[in-house]
């Protein structure tokens, strides 16, 4: 089974990537841009399990590796059984 | 005085360190490879300086999950004293043995040039042989050096007096320009509530003899010395 963890960095905190993404896409004539954040995705496959099972252990791998909870928020996609 | 230095694939200063905790101290800094389960009774642990496993994901995030860190935590609730240098200060924060974390530069730039530091803190035991308020060169390395934590813990750490160096000019004041990388409040150095680890994006082990083109950094490491 596949899952999608999608990592942004969580509001308030400075994100230069983001500004320096934006200004290029304000240079190569893209308006209208308000804001450009950045995050991070990382794809999981998982041997077959029960959902409840998968969700519980993709929870635990955001928070004790894959995001760093003092700058970071996650989102957890399942996309298969 | 007896001193281990942890290294990690891709850490690439502990040479540098064991040389100014040989000319200072005078002690062989023995090198404990991650995958130890077990550190040798030391007077100091360092955490020191590069790109353990090629700042993947997080800078110090994997290093930080390495088997070696559960004595680390061990040993940090003994009391053992801690030092973190650069990459060792993100594997600090990233371990939770100090609050907050480090982040891409907001210029976005590998920053690798002198900067001036401000002892805020001189009465601990990294810090006890400079005067309170010194002004001390120091070289910078690095790309994530950017220090944030919330406004609640940035609070707490100015309340506590844990903010050890910050970044400043030449004449000690904490300005915006004087700051690399945009660490919150300037903050270059931190201690945890019990004095005993001190994490530090710059590195000291850079300015410790003359050839170096300055001994600024000596007090850090004859301070270590006097309390071990």
């Amino acid at each position: 089974m596949k899952a999608r963890i999608i990592i942004t960095l969580k509001n308030g905190v400075l994100d230069p990537q983001g500004k320096a993404i934006e200004g290029a896409l304000g240079a190569l004539g893209f308006a209208g841009v308000d804001s450009v954040r950045q995050g991070k995705v990382i794809d999981v496959d998982l041997s077959d399990m029960p959902q409840a099972d998968a969700e519980a252990e993709l929870q635990a791998m955001c928070r004790k590796l894959l995001a760093n909870p003092v700058i970071e928020d996650y989102s957890i996609e399942l996309t298969a059984r | 005085m007896k001193a281990v230095i942890l290294h990690y694939p891709g850490t690439n200063r502990e040479r540098d360190m064991q040389a100014a905790l040989k000319l200072i101290t005078g002690s062989e800094a023995e090198l404990v490879w991650h995958k130890e389960t077990e550190i040798p009774d030391a007077d100091l642990i360092v955490l020191p300086g590069g790109f353990s496993f090629g700042d993947y994901l997080r800078s110090g995030a994997i290093a930080a999950r390495s088997p070696v860190m559960a004595d680390l935590v061990r040993k940090a609730a003994a009391g053992v004293p801690i030092l973190g240098v650069c990459n060792g200060f993100q594997t600090l924060v990233e371990a939770g043995l100090l609050p907050g974390a480090l982040m891409r530069n907001k210029n976005l730039k590998f920053v690798c040039k002198d900067v001036h530091l401000r002892i805020d803190n001189a009465t601990t035991r990294f810090t006890s042989k400079y005067d309170s308020g010194a002004v001390l060169r120091c070289p910078i390395a690095h790309a994530d050096g950017n220090y944030f934590a919330d406004t609640e813990t940035l609070d707490r750490l100015d309340g506590e007096n844990r903010v050890v160096f910050r970044y400043c000019d030449e004449a000690g004041a904490a300005t915006e320009a004087a700051n690399p990388n945009g660490s919150q409040r300037n903050i270059a150095g931190i201690i945890n509530e019990r004095g005993t680890v001190l994490g530090m994006m710059p590195h000291p082990e850079d300015l410790v003899e003359p050839l170096h083109g300055g001994t600024d950094c000596r007090g850090l490491f004859e301070s270590i010395l006097a309390a071990a």
